[in-house]
């Protein structure tokens, strides 16, 4: 009875992290310019990850796999924004080293060309 | 000294945790090569309470809960303005004024900001940093200074 | 729904690559191939359920940590070159 209760809830978390991982990549090819697309990847880094790994999770039983699965899921956790972080630090470096590309510290609306 | 047992104790944890294996060779290696990060990790003199901020330890998880909250919460914006479409975002670069005093406060705080969906610190510079918001809404949120009052909390 | 999961990942990936190829900016690319690898690691982990090997999860905590410094180093290097640029742009 738990065991297959366990399966339903594990197809349902694998079933809206697909559908979440569906909508960053829909966002990434979507999107106008890069820092909105930093977002859309955002999504997929932190919900939908931590969604098809607690749908794992829950598929399987074996607690040693289970921490496998969680220190994954931390390590994405911790390493996103870090990395996230840096690309947007570099990409602005990379505008203000550019001079046609400089913009006003408040409104940025066209493409990052 | 804390800090160096913490360091050795996490390892080791780490590593019985990903071998699986007892015996007595495997655990040897097992010792020898954290014996070995703690000695690189000394010699690049980051054992200290920034890699392991064991001060914060009991007030992390209250503040993780309310995170993660928020993380849903922005994440289930971001979704809905993905299908919506590219005419619906105002992206826009923000500065935001930190009020936390110590460098692991403020680091706290722009990870926090990047981990949310919709909001990206891009620069910190003193106790600014320049936000990049996908919707006017999640630059107001930050502006109201909830998350920066939260952190603010935890340093003390 | 494990092969759902798989065959999405699979699609979101193709996407991260046409993002890539399209560019236009050398971090649009480097963001597509950065999202391609963490969801390498993610389908690394669902593979080894659908194959009924959870061995292959190692693999996927060692591509979680190349991905992290791979991204690193190409910000390092594209940093570094366009710090020079300006440089010579000054003289």
């Amino acid at each position: 009875m738990i065991d297959s209760l366990m399966q339903v809830g594990s197809s349902l978390f694998l079933l809206i992290g697909s559908f979440l991982l569906l909508s960053g990549g829909v966002g990434i090819l979507r999107f106008p310019d890069f820092y909105s697309r930093m977002h859309a990847v955002g999504v997929t880094e932190t919900f939908a990850t931590s969604m098809i790994i607690i749908g794992l999770i829950m598929h399987n039983p074996d607690l040693l796999v289970d921490v496998k699965l969680l220190l994954i899921l931390l390590m994405t956790l911790f390493i996103s924004p870090t990395a996230g972080h840096a690309l947007a630090n570099a990409a602005m470096h990379a505008d203000m080293a550019r001079p046609k590309n400089i913009k006003s510290d408040d409104e940025v609306t066209s493409s990052n060309s | 000294m804390l800090h160096t047992l913490l360091l050795s104790l996490s390892l080791a944890v780490f590593w019985l945790l990903n071998s699986g294996h007892n015996t007595g060779l495997i655990l040897s290696l097992g010792a020898a090569s954290i014996a070995f990060v703690v000695y690189v990790a000394h010699r690049m003199d980051v054992v200290d309470h920034e890699s392991q901020p064991v001060h914060l330890t009991l007030k992390l998880p209250g503040y993780y809960v309310w995170l993660i909250k928020e993380i849903i919460l922005a994440n289930l914006q971001v979704v809905k303005h993905i299908w919506l479409g590219s005419k619906s975002i105002s992206p826009s670069f923000v500065t935001i004024t930190t009020s936390q005093k110590t460098e692991i406060g403020k680091i706290i705080y722009a990870n926090s900001i990047t981990l949310t969906p919709g909001t990206v610190s891009v620069d910190l510079d003193g106790d600014k940093i320049l936000v990049h918001a996908l919707l006017r809404e999640s630059a107001e949120d930050l502006e109201a200074g909830e998350m920066d009052r939260r952190v603010t909390e935890l340093e003390d | 729904m494990l092969i759902v999961a798989t065959i999405t990942i699979l699609v979101v990936m193709i996407m991260a690559v046409t993002r890539a190829v399209l560019g236009p900016t050398l971090y649009d690319r480097v963001l597509a191939v950065n999202m391609f690898g963490t969801k390498t690691v993610l389908m690394i982990s669902l593979l080894g359920f659908v194959m009924g090997r959870p061995e292959f999860l190692d693999i996927a905590i060692v591509y979680a940590l190349i991905n992290f410094i791979s991204v690193i180093g190409v910000l390092r290097y594209s940093d570094h070159f366009i710090l020079k640029r300006s440089g010579e742009q000054k003289k």
